[in-house]
């Protein structure tokens, strides 16, 4: 029985230096604890203040586009045949949101029927993601593959979360979450989470850039103050590969708006660049993001603008012109964005430059905000209450139970410190709802405590002796705290599986509590009361 | 020390007493549910535009209001609520409306607070900036710019700047420079430089969000989902551990806790916000837990008296775990009240939850759970007889 016990106490002991030491480290000072308490125990941003978003990236954009260059491919080849051939007319259908991604569809008109194979080999050869069907003898369709489909949507959120990622840390926030968020195959979100930061709209308007930047050529030196009247210009007939865009130009009382007729071939994309900085035009002083080319782009741009003196060209970012400008000479590797509103944009512009673009424009679904001050008073209310709590609990106990009121407090301290420690070796994350598992674990510990009390003291009443009282007590409360325990762990474990987020927060920090709890009410309380009652002969009385 | 000795009350031959307080609770709540058009949502669930705004003064209610619809928003809440003396702030919630872009909500709400409020053009507000642009700006101050302090030494002193600024006393409003001045080491000429180049605002955004329509409809589904899985794992186990019926009493009794204290939310007018979930699931596991600590009593009393009624057996195990469950419960409010009264506003609804959930999840435990079993087994007999006499 001696030995026994000691080797109980050296694993009550064991269990519980481990335990302080993930909390509190190997301390020299007092500093020392705080230091590795806050850097072990991982808060929450609804703790520790900070920005929570969840982006949904719009991949049937990605798809429009995807099949956008497939009909300018198409066209090529099947220009190339030894027999050429040009079919009326090939149009994309338009699907607008996410859950009509799928029906992307390229219509080819006035395909003859004596060509129908070559059209059908071409396809087959040069466009193996496409699957071609013919509606009626002229008339053919193509639709993207399930396994096209599916790989390219997911390029597209990996693509997405990788310049997200460049962004954040072009903007020198520490320790950001980035990652998919939600079913990869249906919802194509991703979640973005930065501690610390207090101002969001700046970084929501940074990360939701799309920045695609392209450098187009100006087919028609004329502005239209409308679409309509751009048509009219070209009597209907616009030329061919060619596109309108605005022009908001800055004039005295608001914009005024000019379209442009713009090559729809860029003759620079946003990937020819290699740098971006902001500046500040020498002649005017307003600000501007100025770029550098790649040198294969910067040769190409020097022979385009070669070629081309005197002609315009415009910068087009996300499909609106930012500025217009003539040629005066031949440019090679460098240009700038002007018509900035200010110091900002152009700071802003230039790091989403050189981070890159998003493949396909992104939308909020969601956002938080927790101001440092906010989590600071979160923590502070929050855990000084609970403390209070715990001081009024563990008063409550010792004037109750008098020396077993002991055991029943340095078990739930145990609890708590095994809690801790276990949160900070797995590196669990704790937010304000594992604050109430918390709660309930501390509820559930003094429970088993008193449950145990409660029965000891049933078995002195009922005549037994101080020996045979404990070891009724315990066993019979045992049994109980086996059911109250493991219902609730089964509980926790349905709650860590198909609950998300604040849910599983929760889960985690009482199931852990309530194993700790098993522990601690069972094997180490028991442990106490043996250890007071070891090298006495006859024990009469029992302090409860 | 000990309060309740050995107890003889007949709790299970009053029980159509209870039966009766447990249909007031739910009708009341019913009522108000229904007359209230459903539970009241937070912007977790429902959607919407939620911002904490901290004011230096107390904040002129029906102006804001007024200001915000006039800007088109339409405000479900505004609630004021004062944490200490000195200390007012506000709790601004709007729903969402069709075309309302996430940006657009909170940044109308900010724009309209400073046309009320005042702001002075081209200074930034020391109170509600971050602070890569504070050091952004203070960098490029003429007179810092002279000096010999770098960059990073800047942003240093901007942190520590706004790191006093969201301590408590200020938690996020300072009303004065002259304050600042006061933190230990901190370069008299940024404290300069902030003078010209920020004012203090007469509020202060503390936090806030925006939840699109499909989140909150998903968060909603999902916390319903997780609860029903655990409320199955529960009801499985205890069926294996006892007996089937005494799993249906337990979740039952558990379900009963749910409504009623849903039912005090809506009369309260109180919302129910993410972190209220997780309350929730704290009182299903308390409640449950209660209940089968009577159950296992009346399990293990089974086996010692297998003569008696079940309602005298029902009855004894209630009131031998009596003293246990005063004392558990009481202390367990006990701790549960401190939060509630002293855990500041975030955490209000929360505690309110668990407040509720306590004294229900006690009181069904033994007036709820423990006539279940006495009704099926009446049934049972009930049956049984009949069947024999056939």
């Amino acid at each position: 029985m001696k030995g026994s016990l000691r080797n109980r106490l050296l694993v009550a002991l064991a269990v519980a230096l481990t335990a302080l030491y993930g909390v509190i480290g190997l301390p020299t000072s007092l500093q020392d604890i705080y230091d590795h308490l806050e850097e072990k125990v991982t808060l929450g941003l609804d703790l520790k203040g900070g920005v929570h978003l969840i982006l949904q990236v719009q991949v049937q954009e990605a798809l429009r586009a995807e099949a956008d260059r497939t009909i300018r491919r198409l066209q090529d080849e099947l220009g190339d045949l030894p027999v050429p051939l040009t079919p009326d007319s090939i149009t994309r259908n338009n699907p607008e949101t996410i859950e009509q991604a799928d029906d992307i569809m390229i219509t080819v008109e006035g395909v003859p029927a004596e060509r129908a194979s070559d059209f059908r080999n071409t396809v087959e050869q040069y466009f193996p993601n496409w699957l071609p069907s013919s509606r009626s003898s002229a008339v053919w369709e193509l639709r993207m593959r399930p396994s096209s489909l599916a790989l390219l949507k997911n390029d597209t959120v990996t693509q997405t979360i990788a310049t997200v990622e460049n962004r954040v840390n072009s903007l020198g926030l520490t320790e950001p979450t980035i990652q998919q968020h939600g079913r990869a195959d249906a919802e194509y979100e991703v979640l973005v989470q930065l501690p610390g930061l207090s101002d969001p709209a700046r970084v929501m308007q940074i990360l939701s850039m799309t920045a695609q930047l392209e450098i187009q050529e100006v087919l028609d030196a004329t502005p239209y103050p409308d679409i309509d009247s751009a048509r009219a210009a070209h009597n209907g007939v616009m030329p061919p590969n060619s596109e309108l865009r605005l022009h908001q130009r800055p004039a005295v009382g608001g914009a005024e708006n000019e379209w442009y007729v713009l090559n729809a071939v860029p003759v620079i994309t946003g990937s020819d660049l290699r740098n971006a900085v902001p500046g500040r035009n020498p002649e005017d002083q307003t600000w501007e993001a100025r770029f550098v080319l790649s040198p294969e782009a910067g040769s190409r741009f020097g022979d385009y603008t070669g070629a081309n003196v005197g002609n315009l060209l415009a910068v087009v970012l996300d499909d609106r012109i930012k500025s217009v400008a003539e040629i005066r000479s031949r440019i090679t590797d460098q240009g700038s964005i002007s018509g900035l509103s200010g110091q900002q944009e152009a700071q802003d512009l230039a790091l989403v430059l050189r981070a890159g673009s998003l493949p396909a424009s992104v939308e909020y679904l969601e956002e938080r905000t927790v101001g440092a001050s906010l989590g600071a008073d979160s923590i502070r209310q929050g855990v000084r209450s609970a403390l209070l709590g715990l001081a009024l609990v563990v008063f409550s106990m010792l004037v109750y139970y008098r020396r077993a009121g002991i055991n029943a407090v340095l078990a739930l301290m145990l609890n708590l410190l095994i809690l801790l420690a276990m949160l900070s070796y797995f590196s669990f994350t704790l937010t304000l709802p594992g604050i109430a598992g918390i709660i309930l674990t501390i509820g559930m510990a003094v429970d088993a405590n008193v449950l145990i009390f409660e029965r000891i003291r049933e078995e002195l009443r009922a005549g037994k002796g101080v020996v045979g009282a404990l070891n009724a007590g315990f066993a019979k409360a045992f049994l109980t705290l086996i059911d109250t325990n493991l219902t609730t762990i089964i509980a926790a474990a349905f709650l860590f599986l198909f609950g998300r987020g604040p849910v599983q927060g929760f889960a985690v920090t009482l199931a852990i509590g309530l194993v700790a709890n098993l522990f601690t009410s069972v094997f180490v309380s028991r442990l106490i009361f043996d250890f007071a009652l070891a090298g006495k002969k006859q024990v009469k009385e029992l302090s409860i | 020390m000990q309060l309740l000795k050995e107890t003889n009350i007949d709790f299970i031959g009053r029980r159509k007493y209870f039966l009766g307080l447990s249909l007031l609770l739910i009708v009341a709540g019913g009522v108000s549910l229904f007359l209230k058009g459903g539970p009241k949502f937070g912007i977790d669930f429902k959607g919407g535009t939620l911002v904490y705004v901290k004011f230096k003064d107390e904040p002129r209610l029906d102006e804001i209001r007024e200001a915000l619809t006039g800007e088109g928003l339409n405000v479900a809440t505004l609630q004021p609520f004062e944490e200490g003396p000195d200390n007012h702030e506000l709790k601004i919630d709007l729903d969402l409306t069709e075309e309302e872009a996430l940006e657009s909500g909170q940044d109308k709400i900010v724009a309209t607070l400073r046309r009320l409020y005042g702001s002075e053009e081209s200074k930034l507000d020391f109170n509600n900036v971050g602070l890569e642009t504070l050091s952004d700006r203070v960098v490029s101050n003429p007179k810092i710019a002279e000096s010999a302090l770098t960059t990073e030494e800047i942003t240093e002193e901007v942190r520590a700047l706004l790191a006093f600024r969201d301590q408590a006393p200020q938690s996020g409003l300072v009303r004065d420079f002259s304050l600042l001045t006061s933190i230990e080491g901190v370069n008299p000429d940024i404290i300069s430089a902030l003078e010209e180049e920020t004012y203090l605002g007469a509020f202060a955004i503390r936090g806030g969000g925006y939840v699109g329509p499909k989140i909150g409809k998903e968060l909603q589904w999902q916390a319903i989902k997780a609860t029903l899985f655990a409320l199955g794992g529960m009801l499985v186990y205890i069926a294996f551990r006892f007996e089937w019926i005494y799993g249906v009493a337990a979740v039952a009794a558990v379900f009963h806790d749910v409504l009623i204290t849903l039912g005090f939310f809506s009369l309260f007018n109180r919302e129910i916000e993410l972190t209220v979930v997780a309350a929730f699931l704290t009182l299903v596991g308390y409640s449950m837990n209660d209940t089968i600590v009577i159950f296992d009593r009346v399990r293990e009393n089974r086996k010692l008296t297998r003569r008696q009624p079940l309602a005298s057996l029902l009855n004894l195990s209630v009131n031998q775990t009596l003293a246990r469950t005063v004392l558990t419960s009481g202390l367990t409010l006990m701790a549960v009240l401190c939060l509630f009264v002293f855990g500041g506003e975030v955490l209000r609804s929360f505690s309110f939850a668990l407040v509720v959930g306590v004294l229900i999840g006690t009181y069904s435990s033994v007036f709820v759970a423990s006539p279940i079993l006495l009704w099926w087994q009446g049934r049972a007999v009930a049956v049984g007889g009949q069947s024999r006499r056939k």
